[in-house]
């Protein structure tokens, strides 16, 4: 299935495709370092296994960045 | 405002675009800023918005500037190691203008006080190095519905949304809580290329000077996400999230809180 990730549309071989398998395959080296939304909508830490995506389905996951000053 | 003919020479690369004008060059003197943090993204949004005639910029911060600073904190000279970092800044801002009223807030902000604080100000720039700040800026600012910039850096990335409150998403409907400590590196134990403070800084510069001229578009509903290696930037539209525990329909923050400080020990 295809599923769009940061906008650009990748191919998964898997029948089943979750939130975290997506992670796994951009090497996110650990699920708290990103905010994740799926077609536009905020998705929890707590639901990365269990959010199933569809064909077609965009995911957008954005790191945490808190530098700035020191 | 009655201009002298030094202040029309000063700001005439402002006055002679048509987008700003005599009338957005007074909108920009009126304005009231406040920067968070003298650092990275401080120092080069204070230096532009200083010389922009910005009329009253504050500035927050409660450290003294070290060397390790001088590798990107451009309002901060060698001379000037040891000194607390406001001082150091209002004296490169109101040599650069002295027009602009510059108030320096030698603290920490806490949930305790950034209310009062930030109540000053009609803009707030967030160039905070820590996530407990970034959630407090956040935060008081939707309460106390003053527009803000949020930015961040890392190593070689950047990332700025601006927020309005009640009307576009806030820095929580995207990022919901901080991290846990130690998750996420901080610039001190990871790193960052001192030029991506001043791009993202100045980005931040820009929207604010755009939110008070009133034109173009802020990036609102927009985080703005640059990788400096391969000098992509991507725009990832975002919108308001009713399950926002801030600014959603039910929201479950209602105070301020005071998160726990993520350990960092490297300087
Ligand atoms: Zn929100």
């Amino acid at each position: 299935m295809q599923i769009t990730v940061n906008g650009e549309a990748k191919d998964f071989a898997e029948d089943q495709v979750n939130v975290s398998l997506v992670l796994a395959h951009q090497k996110v080296e650990s699920p708290d370092m990103v905010a994740v939304q799926v077609n536009g909508a905020f998705v929890d830490k707590g639901e990365f296994d269990s959010r199933v995506l569809q064909d077609g389905d965009s995911v957008e996951f954005l790191y945490f960045m808190g530098g700035g000053a020191v | 405002m009655n201009y002298s003919a030094e202040q029309l020479e000063r700001y005439s690369r402002h006055i002679i675009l048509q987008e700003v004008g005599v009338e957005g060059q007074e909108k920009i003197g009126a304005a009231r800023v406040l920067i968070v943090g003298a650092g990275g993204l401080g120092s080069p949004a204070a230096l532009y918005l200083a010389a922009a005639g910005v009329g009253t910029i504050g500035i927050v911060d409660g450290d003294v500037v070290d060397l390790s600073n001088l590798q990107r904190q451009i309002a901060h000279y060698t001379k000037d190691v040891g000194r607390e970092k406001v001082l150091s800044a209002e004296e490169k801002m109101v040599a650069i203008n002295p027009d602009v009223k510059v108030q320096t807030h030698r603290m920490l902000l806490k949930a305790a006080n950034i209310r009062e604080v930030i109540r000053d100000y009609d803009f707030v720039l967030d160039g905070t190095d820590n996530f407990p700040t970034k959630f407090l800026v956040n935060d008081a600012c939707v309460m106390e519905n003053i527009p803000f910039s949020h930015g961040g850096i890392l190593r070689f990335d950047g990332q700025t949304m601006t927020v309005l409150p009640g009307r576009s998403s806030c820095y929580r409907c995207t990022f919901r809580q901080p991290p846990p400590p130690d998750a996420v590196p901080t610039c001190s134990q990871a790193g960052v290329l001192g030029a991506i403070a001043g791009m993202l800084g100045t980005i931040q510069a820009a929207e604010t000077l755009k939110y008070f001229i009133g034109t173009g578009e802020l990036l609102t509903d927009t985080l703005l996400s640059f990788n400096a290696l391969n000098m992509t930037f991507r725009r990832v539209p975002l919108r308001r999230q009713d399950s926002c525990p801030l600014c959603g329909s039910k929201p479950t923050i209602t105070e301020l809180v005071d998160y726990e400080q993520t350990a960092c020990v490297i300087k």
